[in-house]
């Protein structure tokens, strides 16, 4: 007897935000287009759909990764945090409002996936992971201080197409500064 | 896409005989590379074997002294490690200097070494290509090539191996472990290939691209001691300041006692099929004087075999200057 052809479809969990979603997804789908087409969570934002932009950030584990290369079944299991799943109710997370603050975007499309890739930076930066402008990348070096430079080199995967670098990589050393000084306090 | 089935394995044994019962499946990493090839149609697996959280994400230092990386250890956690940038910093330069953030995050050790070519020609399934389609034909040579090899290519493809990381691990005798699975209901087999012998030669069969086993899965990389690498620099070259993959990259260490080379290691990325370990111009430099002029030699040594194309001779060039520029830094901070 043939074994029975095997299933491309699952129904799937998905921990977005804190909250448990389940749904049946055909395997195809991305983590993107399940977040986006099926949950109506559409502030994660489809810019070149091909791992190149950075436009559909997402955190996930707590480290950014783009979601349009990310297999929704692949992601089941896993903490899922989208744009919408940052603020505290209406009090907004740090980067949110050093981006408001700065005029870190200006269409804004990109934003979301900015916001979220920058929370990460801040992140990463703090567990003294180094980057390919940094010097010295031994650990006796220590951690690189977050220069203008370290910014852009590590948000380098999230593009821009107004060109709103400036403020963005202002915004990103705004909100690092906010955060260290509230880890000194 | 075509439609697929969809497993995940939780321990090696269990993704080998997953694998091995499907002839159309494919092993799922980080995906950030197979997941776009799906969607362009150069890949259409039937079944994916997520392998992503089986337990092979440990980076342990062994006992002599190097370092044994298991195979889903992300580029992150890779360039991240102590010890790596410790013992082998041209290795933490090297996965920093690829992709993006995001996609470090997602990308592991084992689908880096088993990534394919970013050649247009091949990404795109309306062209010929004999990398996707054997025998039907190579456009690059007549085409597009800027960016193509200059070295061990051949008149059926002349497309380059993209990776970063693998440059450090070729320059630092990096071996590759790999488990199969047993005809019979026994263990998995294993097996070992140092990077060196793991690409294949282009030849006239560009589709075949390494030497492991059908159906085999990387379980790690080891890397063994090597002091001189803690001495060592990955520089790459690209056509934007990040972001970007090279048109040229060097990973070189080198140990000069008294003016001389008592050491060196040195690998070229994105000049030919695979990372390519330069070991003509290594033997023009060990035991030579640590000076500019024995350094365009032991390049010149390495770079007669060039055979550039019509659009990307500058590569023999730029990477003659790269040997220079980072022997001599690399010499220079020895000096100091």
């Amino acid at each position: 007897m043939a074994p029975a052809p095997s299933s491309t479809s699952s129904d799937i969990t998905l921990n977005i935000n804190g909250e448990k979603h389940t749904l049946p997804v055909d395997h195809r789908t991305t983590l993107l287009d399940a977040l986006r087409e099926r949950l109506d969570l559409t502030g994660t934002k489809k810019g070149c759909d091909q791992g190149q932009c950075g436009a559909c950030t997402v955190l996930l584990d707590g480290r950014r990764a783009v979601s349009c290369l990310q297999l929704a079944v692949a992601a089941e299991g896993r903490e899922i945090t989208t744009i919408e799943g940052l603020a505290d109710g209406d009090r907004l997370h740090p980067v949110q409002q050093a981006f408001l603050d700065l005029d870190g975007y200006q269409c804004g499309y990109c934003t979301p996936g900015q916001i979220c890739s920058a929370i990460a930076v801040i992140e990463e930066h703090a567990a003294g992971w180094p980057s390919a402008v940094t010097d010295d990348v031994r650990p006796e070096a220590g951690p690189p201080p977050l220069s203008p430079e370290e910014i852009r080199e590590r948000m380098s995967g999230n593009l821009c197409r107004c060109g709103a670098y400036v403020s963005i990589a202002q915004a990103v050393a705004r909100a690092a500064e906010a955060k260290t000084g509230e880890a000194a306090a | 896409m075509r439609e697929f089935a969809y497993d995940r394995a939780l321990d090696v044994s269990g993704a080998l005989a997953l694998l091995d019962a499907d002839p159309d499946a494919r092993f799922l990493g980080g995906g950030t590379n197979l997941v776009d090839l799906m969607k362009t149609g150069v890949e259409r697996p039937a079944r994916l074997v997520d392998v992503r959280e089986l337990p092979l994400d440990d980076i342990e230092v062994t006992p002599d002294g190097g370092l044994r990386i298991g195979a889903t250890v992300t580029n992150s956690d890779l360039a991240a490690h102590p010890e790596v940038r410790r013992r082998y910093p041209a290795l933490a330069q090297a996965v920093l200097a690829g992709a993006s953030g995001q996609l470090r995050n997602m990308a592991t050790v084992g689908g880096n070494l088993l990534q394919r070519t970013r050649c247009g020609y091949f990404a795109d399934v309306t062209k010929p290509c004999n990398k996707r389609v054997p025998g039907s034909g190579c456009p690059a040579i007549e085409g597009e090539h800027h960016n193509h090899a200059i070295l061990g290519a051949s008149e059926h493809c002349v497309a380059t191996h993209p990776s970063d990381m693998g440059v450090a691990l070729t320059a630092f005798d990096a071996v590759v472990s790999y488990r199969t699975a047993d005809g019979s209901a026994g263990a998995p087999r294993g097996g070992e290939l140092p990077l060196a012998d793991f690409y294949l030669p282009v030849g006239d069969t560009p589709h075949r691209e390494t030497a492991l086993p059908p159906g085999a899965l990387i379980t790690g990389v080891t890397l063994p001691p090597a002091p001189v690498a803690a001495h060592s620099r990955y520089r790459k070259v690209r056509e934007r300041a990040s972001y970007a993959f090279a048109i040229g990259s060097i990973a070189a260490a080198l140990d000069v006692r008294d003016g001389a080379v008592r050491e060196v290691r040195l690998a070229f990325g994105a000049v030919a099929s695979r990372p390519w370990r330069a070991t003509a111009a290594e033997r023009v430099l060990t035991g030579a004087p640590a000076d500019a002029e024995t350094f365009a030699a032991a390049a010149d040594a390495e770079l007669a075999a060039a055979k550039p194309l019509p659009h990307n001779a500058y590569k023999v060039t730029l990477m003659r200057n790269l040997v220079v520029a980072v022997l001599t830094e690399l010499a220079e901070e020895a000096a100091r």
